[in-house]
């Protein structure tokens, strides 16, 4: 028989090990605590309310669109640079199909149809792109995906009306801004589900939207990517060409065109969110996406996702997009200057690696990707 | 004598000037371990690229299973149930068991008239589970990344993937390699166990103790040529290494 012996490891290290991937979860709960005790204590506001909770919400969509495409690129041990100024192409491409399509008399439902199609659409193209200069020609995806940044961002910029593309139809406000519920507190409020109550005054202010539109799409946008990455061959693809590429390529997986699909998978995530983000300003903007890239790389980071392919999740990029939200949300809370919020997430994405590689280190892993 | 599973037929592969196989020709029968010998350089690791579809030969005939064959692509040899095992053993370190059996074939559940698959891991652990206890190989857990397993229960994940695949003839380059002792011994009987269920096993290696642990037949290359084939039963370790430093050579008159 050939019994094989299992390489064993102590319970300490079972512990660290287990630890080490819980951390982002414990993080962030730690984190929660802590502003809910010093907000109160220190800023003079609550921390812990529905309203900063569905701001921290809100807050996190376009960041989280970017990294759930990139979340996919980075386990294939790709980068894709580009999101930023894809979603901001898309942004002012949603924003002229709009604007065209209404104002040719299209109902405005269809016209935002019309948007999200551009926006997704235009954003794949640019993915499509990346992928077959990757994929076909070679090129390493950080050159790639850096040139692609540029040249989207002249074009983003030329399409664009000085930058901002106005002008919209007024009622795709509702679209970006209003909720699935409504909450109405004190006399004469209540709990309303999709309609917006008719209130005023005192109780408008008292009124909290729960879970806008942006929030919910992006939620089903998060569980499609969770399907897609633990379910599907497409996924196990993903995986594997990460882990091993030698691997992938002798066991048949299609692998330069599974690397296209993912590019595009990338730029229609970032597609989706420069379309929010125009529902959610009532205008396209060409510079929308930029400063988010790196933010949503650190979410990615902080979520466990190794740079070295093969290894992350979807709800590890959520994790790191809520720490990064929470994190801003709570010293702005504390009245600390807005440059230390730059700090801190820096400081946190560092850890993350340095928890990332004390699990390898444990393990007795040489490095990743070999 | 029954009709050999793969057949070699003057063989020739250049690279530039460098003619790297010379008319090789050989036989594989069913149930052998064939021992392919040669020095760093000696043309072995060509030869078996040529079968494998890395390589197309520039001359000559392959015949497997009596029909003459031609693989373009590594992808092509494969369907056809010839199976190499690299050094790198070709698994994704990052995924358990059944996903690395099952890599680029991977079983599905298909819904809404097939527009939704999913991966059905339930089956796919169902078979790794039985192809393995086919090849009498037990492993703690299945459904871990194969990176926590030992080098020598990844080669037995390799060569599982390979039986379960139909494999009818194994090209195995230097398995013993980088293994602890105790595991080498272990991956030779499975060797053994291949052999006894009838898949023949073409052994690259320059390992002596293996060849002799193993091999039924063994040949020997120098320079690109076949210079011997012997019966393991036939000849000793000291012999084997003067033909592989090329101070015996069958194909030419005996040096004087």
């Amino acid at each position: 028989m050939s019994g094989f012996e299992e390489p064993s490891l102590s319970p300490s290290k079972r512990f660290i090990l287990m630890a080490s991937r819980l951390w982002a979860w414990v993080f962030l709960a730690l984190m929660i605590l802590f502003f809910i005790i010093a907000v109160p204590l220190f800023g003079g506001a609550t921390f812990l309310s529905v309203r900063n909770s569905q701001n921290i919400l809100v807050a996190i969509v376009p960041v989280l669109l970017l990294g759930l495409g990139q979340t996919f690129v980075i386990i294939s041990a790709g980068i894709d640079l580009s999101v930023g100024w894809v979603m901001s192409l898309a942004s002012v491409l949603s924003a002229h199909a709009i604007r065209a399509s209404y104002n040719a008399g299209v109902p405005l439902f269809l016209a935002v149809v019309l948007g999200f199609l551009a926006a997704v659409g235009g954003a794949a193209l640019v993915g499509l792109f990346n992928g077959l200069i990757i994929a076909k020609l070679k090129v390493p995806a950080f050159i790639v995906t850096l040139g692609t940044s540029f040249i989207v961002r002249g074009m983003a910029l030329l399409f664009s009306e000085n930058t901002t593309v106005i002008g919209l139809p007024a009622g795709i406000r509702d679209y970006g801004n209003e909720s699935l519920f409504y909450w109405v507190r004190g006399e004469g409020g209540g709990f309303y589900v999709l309609n917006r109550p008719e209130v005023s005054g005192e109780l408008l202010r008292q009124m909290d939207r729960i879970l806008a539109w942006p929030v919910v799409i992006t939620a089903i946008v998060v569980m499609l990517c969770i399907f897609l990455l633990r379910r599907t061959q497409f996924g196990r693809h993903t995986y594997a060409i990460g882990g091993s590429m030698q691997a992938a390529l002798r066991t048949g997986i299609p692998v330069d065109t599974h690397i296209i699909k993912l590019y595009m998978l990338s730029s229609a995530t970032a597609g989706v969110a420069g379309f929010l983000s125009t529902l959610r300003f009532t205008a396209g903007s060409a510079v929308i996406g930029d400063a988010l890239l790196l933010s949503s790389i650190a979410a990615v980071i902080i979520g466990g996702v190794s740079l070295f392919g093969g290894a992350g999740s979807i709800i590890g990029t959520v994790i790191g997009a809520l720490i990064i939200a929470v994190l801003t949300t709570g010293l702005v809370m504390l009245n600390v200057q807005a440059f230390w919020q730059f700090i801190v997430v820096g400081a946190v994405v560092i850890i993350a690696v340095l928890i990332d590689q004390s699990r390898d280190l444990i393990l007795g892993r040489r490095g990743r990707g070999s | 004598m029954t009709e050999p599973v793969l057949s070699i037929r003057h063989m020739v592969k250049r690279f530039g000037g460098l003619v790297a196989v010379n008319d090789v020709s050989l036989d594989i029968n069913a149930g052998e371990v064939v021992a392919l010998l040669g020095d760093n350089g000696a043309g072995k690791s060509t030869l078996i690229k040529c079968v494998s579809g890395v390589h197309l030969p520039d001359e000559g005939d392959i015949r497997f299973e009596g029909k003459v064959v031609s693989f373009p692509k590594p992808i092509d040899a494969r369907s056809a149930g010839i199976e190499t095992i690299y050094q790198d053993l070709a698994l994704a370190n990052n995924l358990d068991v059944p996903a690395n059996i099952f890599l680029g074939r991977e079983m599905k559940n298909s819904y809404l008239g097939g527009l939704i698959k999913t991966l059905n891991d339930r089956q796919m652990l169902t078979e790794s589970e039985a192809s393995l206890a086919a090849l009498e190989i037990q492993f703690p857990s299945l459904t871990q990344p194969i990176e926590s397993l030992s080098g020598g229960q990844r080669q037995a994940v390799a060569i599982a993937r390979a039986i379960y695949w139909k494999a009818r003839l194994m090209i195995m380059d230097e398995p013993t390699n980088n293994l602890g002792v105790p595991e080498q011994h272990k991956v030779l009987e499975l060797i053994r166990r291949l052999r006894d269920q009838g898949v023949p096993v073409i052994l690259i290696t320059h390992t002596m103790p293996d060849v002799f642990a193993v091999a039924d037949r063994i040949i020997v290359m120098h320079r690109g040529r076949k210079v011997t084939e012997k019966r393991t039963s036939e000849t000793n370790a000291s012999e084997l290494v003067q033909y592989m430093v090329g101070a015996l050579d069958d194909t030419q008159a005996p040096a004087v």
